[in-house]
């Protein structure tokens, strides 16, 4: 089926990291601030240099590969900040995350709004006046436009209140439950965990714990080493 | 009723006057400078740097439409309207194709050093005296005519004087309708053209969605040079073709960009009417207007011969001031463009 | 390190050897001009290594500081105007003077009433209103006075007071303008900055082309008098040669000041700021004051330099200050050299001078070549001011070497050492 290996070391960041996620299933990176854990997703999506080690995507090899080829390919991003067209209205976002398809796809729009009603009734308003929550939405229904195979997201949560927060999580299963996969990078771990098939702990630039998510939950030595959202330093 | 009677007391004359001096000439220019800046300010926004050879890619548009001009006189007689204009579409498009040839050749590999963004501004003065010597070595530093036969001068007769507007200026006024309409279509309605605003807005994001931003930056620069070309050449078909044009349209252009924003289009329209009228309003000589009032104002009241806010040699002081006071005060512009 | 001795020994030698090659081919007096004409502007390049290289402040109007500077020169060397003093003119001018001396501070003082509750709105009204004002007033007395002065004495003339104390007077002006710009605009970026100062350069043009009164305009002021005995006196060659001299004494005075200025805690601090701003500024240095300072001291620099060059001209023109020749050139010159390295500034001074000296025979040579074979092969005839389009071609080569140096050497050709410290 589809998976993702990525393992590489070298780079300045990140020292040998592997991750490894199915299609139909929900991975997690969590890990204390500095860790590596944005650096492995733009490493994985082509936007860093990857000096050692390679990502295979779909059974083919892609380490370094281009964003277009990417997307093309299967594979969605979306980053922590910055990740809305903030003159463009909601509609026009979308519309770009569909900018390599050929179709009609109208029926994708309306996918999205059914995902994230509050974006029906501001379809053109401009992504940028949008509240944080909001503009999340935007982001992410921007990268489900090319219907991925896996999707990346980058702490869809930060600085989003609780309520919104709880809201993206049960966006995030139901969006792996029709059938992408989801690679996340959270902060908020705990929560990340519960939902998480697969758990990645990383620190340091390497991996430190991989298990399932609830395996990890319960590990008292996790627990101790860092869990808790990274307040103690 | 005497109508004639009542409107003679009313300081027509003198409206017509500040029509013609004010009104039409800031329309014109303004107009000119929207062209300018549009095309640059797409640049900028996309491209992240002040492309100063801007100036005189409209220097050259204008030279080319005059070569063709030149080549062939009676082009223009078929359709009824001066060659100049008619071959404008082929100078657009040549002056297009040495744009991209020029970011090929001098700015893409500056680019992938990573620079600095003053470095590509160094970049560009250097294009830019390249462009300026080529084109006075091969035409001379005389002025030339864009005309063939001789200009149709259209007077409309408002109550004793005659508002005068030129057949260039007409043409000019409704290229920069058509241009401004047609760009907007393009931005909103296009693929290609949302793209572009998608990369104007946040470049990572749109590489990260897909967008091929080499076909992007290759329409910004088709864009960018056809509008310089037109407007090079329409302020040429009005005045006269002079190569040093570009160095003093620079400066009023990239107020017009500042004020109306940087990387926003119509940021960009709106500065450059702002600037052309701003010019026009500064050099008027005010106290005119004042000249019908003085019949019925007392003896010993002295009005002002002259009351201009601007000589007309100091006339370049005005865009340069409304630079200045845009980026000190507001430097996002009026449509909230870049600060860079 | 050997490399970088190697380097810049070989490239010196180099240019010696091509100046040899010129004093041969164009003979002493015009190499003379040509190295004079160098000197100077490698002061000037010298004053912007310290904005530009040291400071990272673009300056584009560096031809607005060399006029200022200039005319400031002028002012001081050039003799006495009796009839000007004997009129009521300078009565007039007082009178302006006082105007706006009274109404900038008035202006000022009510642009700063905000502080004290006003509202900003009507604050921005009175101060506008204020401005307009003393613009208004400053004006009115200002026309008698250019009337007098231009009916009966041309010009104001100047003081006539020795050169030496002309080209600080000019360095003055220059570093005074630059104060003044400075405080407004230095907290712009690079892009920003280089657009305010251009614009900056082409209205300080303006106002020497426009006041008669002041310059004589277009009418241009000539002779103007030298620091050595003029080539009238002694000959070209002697009198070129003493003013290479005094041009060359200036450049090492600079230069060996300059050194010392970096090499001192306070340079250190300097280049801190240039490398990383940010960081500078959470250790707490001043950085505005700091770049102020450069941007001031750098423009005297730039205006002595300006002064210099100009007397060497020996007429004061207006018109004849051009971006290209006073601005891009001095530019192109610290890139070349390095920027950031004084002597870099010299050499690249001395290089694209001659670069630039030498494409205009060059070109003729060119052209006669291209117009004898347009003549006989294809029977066209050359156009008449084919002298004036070959001036033309030393724009296109000064643009093909920044293009040129910008691909290939970016740091320059005697880059910046940087010194590590173990």
């Amino acid at each position: 089926m589809r998976d993702i290996h990525a393992g590489y070391g070298g780079a300045n960041i990140l020292n040998g990291v592997t991750i490894e996620v199915e299609a139909h299933e929900i991975g997690v990176i969590v890990g204390p601030n500095g860790a590596g854990k944005s650096t492995t997703l733009k490493a994985l999506f082509g936007l860093l240099n990857v000096s050692q080690g390679s990502i295979s995507f779909d059974g083919k090899e892609v380490t370094n590969a281009r964003p277009e080829n990417l997307v093309r390919a299967g594979l969605s991003f979306v980053p922590q900040e910055f990740n809305v067209f903030p003159t463009m209205s909601v509609r026009e976002n979308l519309e770009m995350g569909a900018y390599t398809r050929r179709d009609d796809f109208r029926y994708l729009i309306e996918k999205i709004f059914e995902y994230f009603p509050p974006l029906r009734d501001k379809h053109k308003q401009p992504a940028g006046e949008l509240s944080g929550g909001q503009r999340q939405m935007v982001a992410i229904g921007r990268a489900l436009m090319m219907e991925p195979k896996l999707l990346l997201l980058d702490e869809p949560t930060a600085g989003l209140s609780p309520r919104y927060m709880g809201e993206i999580f049960e966006r995030v299963i139901a969006i792996n439950e029709a059938g992408v996969g989801i690679l996340m990078v959270e902060q908020n771990a705990r929560q990340a965990l519960a939902i998480a098939h697969k758990g990645f702990v990383l620190a340091g630039g390497k991996n430190s714990f991989t298990d399932t998510g609830q395996a990890l939950l319960d590990d008292p030595e996790v627990a101790e080493s860092f869990l808790g959202g990274g307040t103690k330093h | 009723m005497d109508t004639i009677g009542l409107l003679s007391a009313l300081p027509i004359n003198e409206l017509v006057f500040f029509i013609n001096k004010v009104v039409i000439a800031g329309l014109i220019i303004g107009s000119i400078y929207a062209l300018g800046a549009v095309g640059m300010t797409l640049a900028w926004g996309i491209l992240r740097f002040a492309n100063f050879a801007h100036g005189d890619l409209m220097t050259l548009g204008a030279f080319i439409a005059f070569m063709l001009t030149m080549a062939m006189p009676g082009l223009g007689a078929y359709v009824g309207l001066p060659t100049a204009f008619v071959v404008l579409p082929i100078a657009m498009a040549v002056t297009a194709l040495v744009t991209i040839l020029i970011d090929k050749t001098f700015y893409v590999p500056v680019r992938k050093t990573n620079p600095k963004p003053i470095t590509l501004v160094i970049a560009s003065f250097g294009v830019m005296l390249m462009l300026q010597g080529l084109i006075r070595l091969f035409f001379g530093t005389a002025p030339r005519q864009m005309y063939v036969g001789s200009k149709d001068i259209y007077r409309i007769p408002f109550a004793g004087r005659d508002i005068v507007i030129t057949e260039p200026q007409v043409l000019l006024i409704v290229f920069t309708v058509v241009a401004i309409v047609a760009l907007h279509l393009f931005l909103t309605r296009s693929r290609t053209g949302k793209a572009m605003r998608a990369m104007s807005d946040n470049a990572d994001l749109a590489r990260i969605s897909g967008i091929g931003t080499a076909h992007v930056v290759r329409v910004t620069w088709i864009i960018a040079g056809s509008l310089a070309a037109a407007g090079g050449t329409l302020l040429a078909m009005d005045v006269s073709l002079k190569p040093d044009l570009s160095f003093n349209l620079l400066l009023p252009i990239v107020a017009a960009i500042i004020v109306g924003g940087i990387g926003q289009p119509y940021g960009a329209i709106v500065g450059g009417l702002i600037v052309g009228f701003t010019e026009t309003v500064a050099v008027f000589n005010w106290a005119i207007l004042l000249r019908p009032l003085k019949p019925h104002m007392p003896d010993w009241l002295e009005l002002p011969a002259n009351l201009t806010f601007v000589p007309t040699e100091y006339k370049i002081v005005v865009p340069f001031v409304i630079l200045v006071a845009v980026l000190i005060w507001r430097p996002n512009g009026i449509f909230k463009g870049k600060v860079l | 390190m050997k490399v970088l001795e190697l380097r810049t020994a070989s490239l010196l030698v180099g240019l010696a050897v091509i100046v040899a090659l010129i004093f041969i081919w164009q003979g002493n007096a015009y190499a003379l001009r040509m190295l004079a004409e160098a000197g100077c502007l490698a002061i000037v390049a010298l004053g912007l290594n310290v904005q530009w290289g040291y400071a990272g402040l673009f300056n584009a109007g560096i031809m607005g500081f060399i006029a200022i500077a200039a005319f400031g020169s002028m002012l001081i060397s050039y003799p006495v105007n009796p009839v000007f003093w004997q009129s009521e003119a300078p009565g007039w001018l007082l009178r302006m003077a006082l105007i706006i001396a009274i109404g900038g501070a008035v202006t000022v003082l009510l642009s700063r009433i905000d502080r004290y509750g006003v509202p900003r709105r009507i604050r921005t009204m009175l101060t506008i209103i204020a401005a307009l004002a003393t613009y208004m007033m400053a004006q009115n007395a200002l026309t008698p006075a250019a009337a007098i002065i231009e009916q009966n004495s041309g010009f104001i003339g100047g003081f006539g007071l020795p050169v030496g104390l002309g080209w600080l007077v000019g360095g003055v002006f220059a570093a005074v303008l630059a104060w003044f710009i400075g405080r407004i605009t230095l907290g712009l970026r690079s892009d920003y900055l280089a657009i305010a100062t251009l614009g900056i350069a082409e209205i300080v043009k303006a106002f020497l082309k426009n006041a008669d009164w002041l310059t004589r305009g277009t009418l241009t002021v000539s002779p103007l008098p030298w620091p050595v005995p003029t080539p009238n006196e002694i000959g070209f060659v002697v009198a070129r040669a003493a003013y290479l001299s005094i041009t060359a004494v200036l450049i090492v005075i600079i230069y060996v000041l300059l050194q010392r200025g970096w090499a001192s805690p306070w340079g250190r601090m300097m280049r801190a700021i240039r490398d990383n701003e940010l960081a500078a500024e959470s250790v707490g240095k001043n950085v505005n004051r700091r770049l102020l300072e450069m941007f001031v001291i750098g423009n005297f620099i730039v205006g002595v330099g300006g002064a210099a060059l100009i007397t060497f001209g020996g007429i004061f023109d207006p018109s004849g200050f051009l971006p290209i020749n006073h601005t891009f050139l001095v530019l192109i010159m610290v890139v070349l050299g390095g920027s950031g390295n004084n002597l870099g500034s010299i050499f690249g001074a001395l290089l694209v001078y001659v670069i630039w000296t030498m494409s205009e025979p060059a070109a003729l040579i060119l052209f006669r070549y291209g117009a004898d074979w347009l003549q006989n092969v294809f029977n066209i005839a050359p156009p008449d001011d084919l002298a004036t389009r070959a001036l033309q071609m030393r724009v296109f080569v000064i643009g093909l070497t920044i293009i040129l140096v910008l691909r290939f050497a970016p740091k320059g050709l005697l880059p910046e050492k940087i010194v590590k410290y173990e």
